[in-house]
């Protein structure tokens, strides 16, 4: 694909380079000389007889200086271009004008064709070379009119329509220029004349062009619509190989144990039901993630099945961190005397309060005789709620099964109205 | 689901005859799993696949309860309950499900089904379930009651239009916490001083709520089910 200003379709490679090791100036002329396998000489002589145009020639290597890229590899100058690279060009043309204006008293016809030439080229030069090197390549290999890809780049949106319309100005103004010097009169017919054709010749560019921008926009579109799919599908395969087929692999080595296979089973629909439908939370961070990790735990723990609620909720504090353990440690206690293979667990935040409640239907206890001797009620449940302000309380009775009912106050009143009363 | 009270354990309690149960689910191993689990408890009338097959067997069969699987091809279990809802209104719903995403239970409610169990549930409490759907009560799983409780918590953005659907009164509130905290319908009545049958009245208006109401998150649930 060639780096001339684009006013033709796009050819092939090779590509047309800056030559910096046979260069004058700026390797212009080596590097279509090279391209185009003629010699050096002749590029630079066809240059000197367009500079006789008013300074045409300059004009066309100073855009060439800016539009064109050094070749890569064989210089320290990274291949991104900025606008900088066209002040050569401005500064050449100034000058020309200044010369020009000084020499002849006014501008020639010559001159003001060579000048809108040249806009012409700036335009089109600017429009193209703004757009991403690799998106380019890209439009290269798909696009008829490579520059007309950059329409549907999808990022910095703004700064390209900028660009596009200050080029899209630049080669309007240079066409309707050329219309005005050529048309014999230079009455005001004939600029409306030119202004008309302008118009009509840019839009039937854009009619042109509409159809293959709006394929390629949706045919981007769709592609990338297509890759995230994809994605979504890998995460879903990995899911799946790594963890569901590994379980019931698992599950068939140990069919004979029924509590291993129960364990397993409720392990993984846990851990698939969580990937299916709950968006992931830190238990390092949120209170309700914290209290289904512990209870994820006991159910790993002890073979049982925690039914899990939790209505509204909040940041982890240290506080709520302990009610987390104390929490932890009743599941644990019901796991381990209850005799039951379901237990309760429900959880409430409320503006003033945490609460939380685990409940079992098992074997339940006098909570009189026991307490005495059991440390984890004691110090683990009851004493660390207390140390952090909040309070514990045991219902149980033999047969009856138990519930240990877990408040901790959030505001600065810790008065809360106890509830349920 | 471990919410059911042992006085509802016992099948052969109200009724001389034997419940007619429909499945509707497309999973033909978890069908032949409920309807043997389901033999010694009820009558097992009828199965179907798909959402027009279940229609038509439906209106055919006339049964007393139907078990409806929330995620099937061809619109799942909501595309059963709209289609059947109007012409067979005597055929009550229960839902079960493996998806517990409150977008889906909700939506399912709102649709007309009276209560929600997961596929976990045990057979005698899926009987019980069965039983007291087929009374016209509400089966409320602590799950189910959690997903309520936050749906109707106090937000302070949200505009209560209609203050008689739009929130749940104190007692109703309760009564909710108290299923989420595993508690049977007795226990309810124990804690709060009141009669089972008020247990039930409130459970009942606050499914009714949960149907009839347009508070926003209510409505957005329903209309943001997720297909999985």
């Amino acid at each position: 694909m060639t780096r001339e200003p684009p006013i033709s379709t796009v050819t092939t490679p090779p590509r047309l380079y800056r030559a910096p090791e046979h260069r004058m100036a700026a390797g212009v002329a080596a590097g279509i000389a090279d391209h185009l396998g003629i010699s050096v000489l002749r590029v630079r002589v066809a240059f000197m007889v367009l500079l006789g145009l008013s300074g045409l020639g300059l004009l066309l290597y100073a855009a060439f200086w800016a539009v064109v890229p050094l070749r890569p590899g064989d210089t320290a100058v990274p291949p991104r271009r900025d606008v900088g690279q066209l002040l050569p060009f401005v500064g050449i043309g100034l000058g020309v004008l200044l010369i020009q204006v000084m020499v002849f008293d006014s501008v020639g016809a010559a001159g003001t064709a060579g000048w809108l030439v040249a806009i012409i080229a700036v335009g089109a030069g600017v429009i193209w070379h703004q757009s991403a090197p690799e998106r380019r390549r890209q439009w290269g290999d798909t696009m008829p009119v490579p520059w007309l890809g950059a329409v549907v780049e999808e990022s910095d949106r703004r700064a390209f329509v900028l660009r596009f319309i200050g080029g899209g100005v630049l080669v309007a103004v240079g066409i309707i220029g050329v219309a005005a010097v050529y048309s014999p009169a230079q009455n005001f017919d004939a600029v409306i004349n030119g202004v008309i054709f302008a118009l009509v010749g840019l839009a039937g560019v854009g009619v042109v062009a509409a159809p293959v921008l709006w394929r390629t926009y949706s045919q981007l579109r769709s592609e990338r619509e297509g890759r995230i799919r994809e994605q979504e599908r890998a995460e879903l395969a990995a899911m799946v190989h790594d963890q569901v087929l590994h379980t019931l692999a698992l599950i068939q080595r140990n069919a004979s144990d029924v509590k291993t296979v129960q364990r397993l089973a409720r392990g993984q629909e846990r851990s698939l039901r969580n990937w299916l439908y709950k968006p992931t939370a830190s238990p390092n961070e949120r209170f309700a993630a914290a209290l289904e990790q512990a209870a994820a735990e006991v159910e790993d723990t002890f073979a049982i099945t925690v039914e899990t609620v939790v209505v509204g909720d909040r940041e982890t504090d240290e506080r709520v961190g302990a009610l987390v353990a104390a929490a932890r440690e009743a599941l644990v206690n019901a796991a381990r005397h209850a005799g039951v293979q379901t237990v309760s667990l429900y959880a409430e935040v409320e503006p003033d309060q945490v609460s939380v409640f685990v409940r079992d239907r098992g074997a339940g206890f006098d909570p009189d005789t026991v307490e005495d001797h059991r440390h984890g009620v004691r110090g683990s449940i009851i004493g660390r709620m207390k140390r952090h302000g909040g309070r514990a309380e045991i219902r149980s009775g033999p047969g009856e099964g138990t519930e240990v009912r877990l408040i901790l106050p959030i505001s600065r009143d810790s008065s809360a109205a106890e509830r349920n009363k | 689901m471990s919410e059911q009270p042992a006085e509802h354990l016992d099948p052969a309690n109200t009724r001389p005859e034997r419940l007619r149960v429909f499945l509707v689910d497309d999973h033909a191993m978890f069908r032949a799993g409920v309807r043997a689990e389901l033999g010694a408890h009820v009558e097992v009338v009828g199965e179907a696949s798909t959402v027009a097959e279940a229609v038509t067997r439906i209106a055919a069969v006339g049964p007393d309860v139907v078990l409806l699987d929330v995620h099937m091809p061809d619109g799942g279990g909501r595309a059963v309950l709209e289609a059947m809802r109007r012409s067979h209104p005597q055929v009550k719903f229960l839902a079960l499900s493996v998806s517990d995403a409150a977008e889906d239970v909700i939506g399912l409610i709102r649709a007309g089904a009276r209560g929600y169990v997961t596929k976990t549930i045990s057979p005698d409490e899926l009987a019980a379930a069965i039983r007291r759907v087929a009374d016209g009560d509400a089966v409320f799983s602590p799950r189910l009651a959690g997903f309520v409780l936050d749906a109707f918590a106090a937000r302070p953005d949200a505009p209560v239009a209609d203050p008689e659907l739009d929130q749940l009164t104190n007692r109703e509130r309760e009564v909710l916490r108290l299923l989420a905290r595993g508690y049977a319908y007795k226990e309810i009545a124990k804690e709060l001083f009141i009669s089972i049958k008020t247990v039930e009245t409130h459970v009942s208006n606050v499914l009714r709520k949960l149907q009839m109401s347009n508070r926003y998150e209510l409505s957005r649930w329903a209309a943001d089910r997720r297909l999985v």
